[in-house]
């Protein structure tokens, strides 16, 4: 028994230790590209393990291990609100064996000042997932739409908190966003900075803050609980997860829309033929029956676009979002 | 609960969670490696599992890793987890004492116990205990943070005022970075590395194993290779320890599960506190920091019943206790077992499954923790010059897989440089970790609540709960102060003569 474990314990050792110096060896090897992949790839996370994002990365990782043969290594690169580990995957080597999951804090970022860093320091490869921002309230909250809610905000500005990301995070634009499109002035909400949706819904049914713009799948389980009710969902289109839910637009006229998104991108000047390749092997992913049932079970909404058109929407979603942050003066000036 | 126990009781699912738990074993002795890390590992492999073998996988590896990480904590002074790290010292000193048999005889029966007791506990009163847990605001969590910052003054032996510099110093370490309310770069100088924060674990690794380096280096350190080659039988003293400690254990698995049920604090936090607790509570607080085995009894207790806590807002509200359960999460969805009060209703086989896994890692962590601690024996019989590199690259191999980055070495280093340099002045390196780790918590929890409040500090007392804490707190900030004062007061007063009469 003793022994047995001992040399288990050894082998396992190994094999940790040998995935951890996966993304030296990773950095070091010079890039032949004999027979693009022959060794283990990278995939950097800018966010933490057990977030929506990371899920999302190990799912895609785990795919394009069995479709390009080689080994995927989920690695977090965290803190800085994402910029550290954005940062990680525009500076390594583009050879595609980094590679990383780009997320529209992206567009964000630089407009703060944070850093440099833009959309068009990266190979776009494959765009996987949009999720809109939704209008979440406490059950017992008095609000019955979103129409009511803004006219109470409009009736008495300050008297109501939201929550549910960092300061100047993406749900704080959302809701300063569709404040502005309404013609309050986005101050009228204050904004009460949190760690992430999970914390900020807590805080709305602790009866800390009374509104969480947040994604429908990050307030799922409250919502199927009974604590939380959703108003609207800031998209074109309702969610068929949650069909009851109306639209913005449909409640009060108001054409906004925010979402967030995740991508697979490499850093900038990935070779033509690598790049093909990861387009080709991310397209089988995202048509491949496990990752359609992994994105419908947690809920998060599919969206795809690869090269130029992920480009293109980058692009897009860089200038919305300075838009928004120059309006609610977010961005730094 | 027959149909729980078929589901359980089969070739694939056992074989999945001895596997996960010869896992969670490695993972959680190794340093810088965290229980949490090991349930991200895990997530992947599950992908492909059934629901039950899932979940129980994780379970097991999870509570295998809290408790393995007690293991280089008490024979090397290395914490394996951020749990241990409370603990460390005083398991260090059983070791140094040739008790080390004994330290992690305890820690393996307590934690064992503390697992069976948080798991009794999400199984009996699971959703009313989240009712609690989700009442908690910014408000509630502040006076908790000011509650876990008090801990410092008892947990740091020697004089309190380098305690409270050492403190001061984990509060400054924890401001540096971008992770604050207002998301505004502190103390970076322009560094990207500085923006993501002084990661936790590296600067813990560094401050206790990387400074023993140096103090075995430079040849200051005791040689104690003789006293530690015998680990003995580790069942030595369970029924006295049972006996003379059932208090310690019972009030630490009841702080734990409950610290542990709070969303915003989890394991580490647990310890601490319980540690605190015990010191505080001990008829004989003189013997903590010396190789006593009390105040090791109660937070390992805390911190495995924490684990079993951690799940109560999970299943109840899909809000997650901890970084662990906030995977667990995501792999609930995944396996169609979403989280909300109707988990308990629809398909309960299921989640009866996860409690009788909970049961069996628990018990199970009594033999396989014992095999883990007879072959960490060996290392002890290694000289110590061999040792010593060795455990410096397994710092360093832990400090960059935290991250993935060389940063974490260059922390890991300074800061074993610095809790070198404290320790040999006779500051306590234990306040300053305490710091780091409640730092972000008391600020982020004191500006989201100034910013609920409109820049009121009423709104510290306006909630039930809330109240009660801060009341709580502030009495025990000004309570033993004006008691010192009266009685310095009295003394004056009255002459030394006349108190006798």
């Amino acid at each position: 028994m003793k022994r047995r474990t001992f040399i288990g314990t050894c082998a396992t050792a190994l094999t940790v230790a040998l995935s951890a110096g996966g993304a030296l060896l990773g950095m070091a090897a010079a890039p032949a590209l004999a027979a693009y992949p022959e060794r283990p790839i990278t995939l950097i996370v800018p966010w933490g393990a057990g977030g929506g994002t990371d899920a999302t990365a190990r799912i895609v990782g785990s795919l394009l291990e069995k479709t390009l043969g080689q080994p995927v290594n989920v690695v977090n690169r965290t803190g800085g609100s994402g910029v550290v580990g954005h940062q990680a995957i525009a500076s390594s080597a583009a050879d595609g064996y980094t590679l990383g999951i780009a997320t529209v804090e992206i567009g964000m970022m630089h407009w703060q000042g944070l850093t440099q860093l833009t959309h068009t320091d990266y190979t776009p490869l494959a765009l996987m997932n949009e999720d809109p921002a939704g209008l979440q309230v406490a059950q017992d909250s008095k609000f019955a739409s979103a129409k009511d809610f803004l006219e109470a905000v409009r009736a008495k500005p300050g008297s109501m908190k939201a929550s549910g990301t960092g300061q100047g995070g993406i749900w704080h634009l959302a809701l300063a966003g569709m404040l502005d499109e309404a013609d309050i002035p986005p101050q009228s909400v204050p904004w009460v900075p949190s760690q992430g949706a999970a914390p900020g819904l807590q805080d709305l049914v602790a009866g800390g803050v009374q509104v969480v713009p947040c994604s429908l799948p990050e307030a799922r389980s409250l919502i199927d609980a009974g604590r939380v009710k959703s108003l609207a969902i800031m998209a074109k289109e309702r969610n068929p997860l949650f069909p009851n839910i109306p639209t913005l637009k449909e409640q009060t006229g108001i054409d906004w829309t925010m979402a967030a998104w995740r991508g697979i991108v490499g850093p900038k000047g990935l070779p033509q033929d690598v790049s093909d390749r990861l387009i080709k092997a991310l397209k089988e992913v995202y048509d491949s029956s496990d990752f359609k049932d992994f994105m419908n079970q947690r809920g998060f909404g599919m969206i795809y676009a690869s090269g130029d058109q992920f480009s293109n929407f980058m692009s897009e979603s860089n200038e919305s979002l300075g838009t928004v942050m120059k309006a609610v003066g977010i961005a730094k000036q | 609960m027959i149909l729980a126990t078929e589901m359980v009781f089969q070739p694939q699912v056992l074989f999945t969670i001895v596997m996960a738990a010869l896992f969670g074993l490695f993972v959680g002795a190794v340093p810088g490696l965290t229980a949490t890390m090991a349930t991200a590992l895990l997530v992947p492999v599950t992908f492909f599992m059934e629901p039950v073998p899932a979940i129980g996988a994780i379970v097991t590896c999870s509570a295998m890793a809290i408790f393995a990480g007690d293991i280089p904590g008490t024979l090397l002074r290395i914490p394996g987890t951020p749990a241990s790290a409370a603990y460390t010292d005083e398991a260090y000193a059983m070791t140094r004492k040739g008790q080390g048999e004994v330290a992690l005889g305890a820690n393996l029966l307590f934690s064992a116990l503390g697992g069976l007791f948080g798991t009794a506990v999400l199984i009996v009163a699971a959703p009313s205990l989240a009712e609690v847990a989700l009442k908690f605001s910014s408000f509630e969590y502040f006076w908790l943070a000011c509650l876990g910052l008090t801990c410092a003054t008892v947990v740091g032996t020697g004089s309190p005022i380098k305690g409270l510099v050492s403190l001061l110093l984990g509060l400054f370490v924890a401001t540096v970075g971008l992770n604050n309310p207002a998301g505004v770069p502190r103390f970076t100088f322009g560094s990207v590395d500085l923006m993501g924060g002084i990661d936790f674990i590296p600067a813990m690794i560094g401050l206790f194993a990387v400074s023993e380096i140096f103090r075995y280096v430079l040849g200051m350190s005791p040689d104690t290779s003789g006293a530690q080659t015998r680990v003995g039988n580790l069942f030595t003293g369970w029924g006295r320890m049972m006996k003379q400690y059932w208090r310690q254990s019972i009030r630490g698995n009841i702080v734990g599960t409950l610290i542990g049920a709070l969303p915003g604090a989890g394991a580490d936090i647990a310890s601490w506190v319980s540690y605190a607790v015990s010191k505080r509570l001990s008829r004989t607080p003189e013997k903590f920091g010396t190789g006593h085995v009390e105040g090791i009894i109660e937070s390992t207790s805390s911190n495995n019943a924490a684990l079993g806590g951690a799940w109560v807002p999970a299943l109840v509200f899909g809000i997650p206790g901890d970084s662990i359960t906030a995977i667990v999460i995501g792999v609930l969805y995944l396996k169609g077992m979403n989280p909300g009060p109707t988990i308990f209703i629809n398909n309960p086989q299921d989640i009866y499954a996860v409690f009788l896994i909970f049961i069996l890692a628990n018990i199970f962590m009594v033999p396989a923790g014992w095999a883990a601690i007879k072959s960490a024996r060996l290392l002890m019989r290694v000289p110590r010059n061999v040792l010593m590199p060795t455990i410096l690259l397994f710092c360093v191999v832990g400090s960059f897989a935290i991250n993935n980055s060389v940063f974490g070495i260059t922390i890991m280093l300074v800061f074993g440089l610095l809790g070198f340099v404290m320790e040999e002045n006779g500051f306590p390196i234990a306040p300053t970790i305490l710091g780091i780790v409640l730092g972000p918590m008391l600020e982020e929890n004191f500006v989201t609540s100034m910013i609920k409040s409109d820049g009121s500090f009423a709104g510290f007392f306006e909630r039930p709960i809330s109240g009660t804490l801060g009341v709580l707190t502030l009495a025990l900030w000004v309570v033993p102060l004006a008691l010192f004062l009266w009685r310095k007061f009295s003394a004056n007063r009255v002459s030394p003569h006349a108190t006798r009469g």
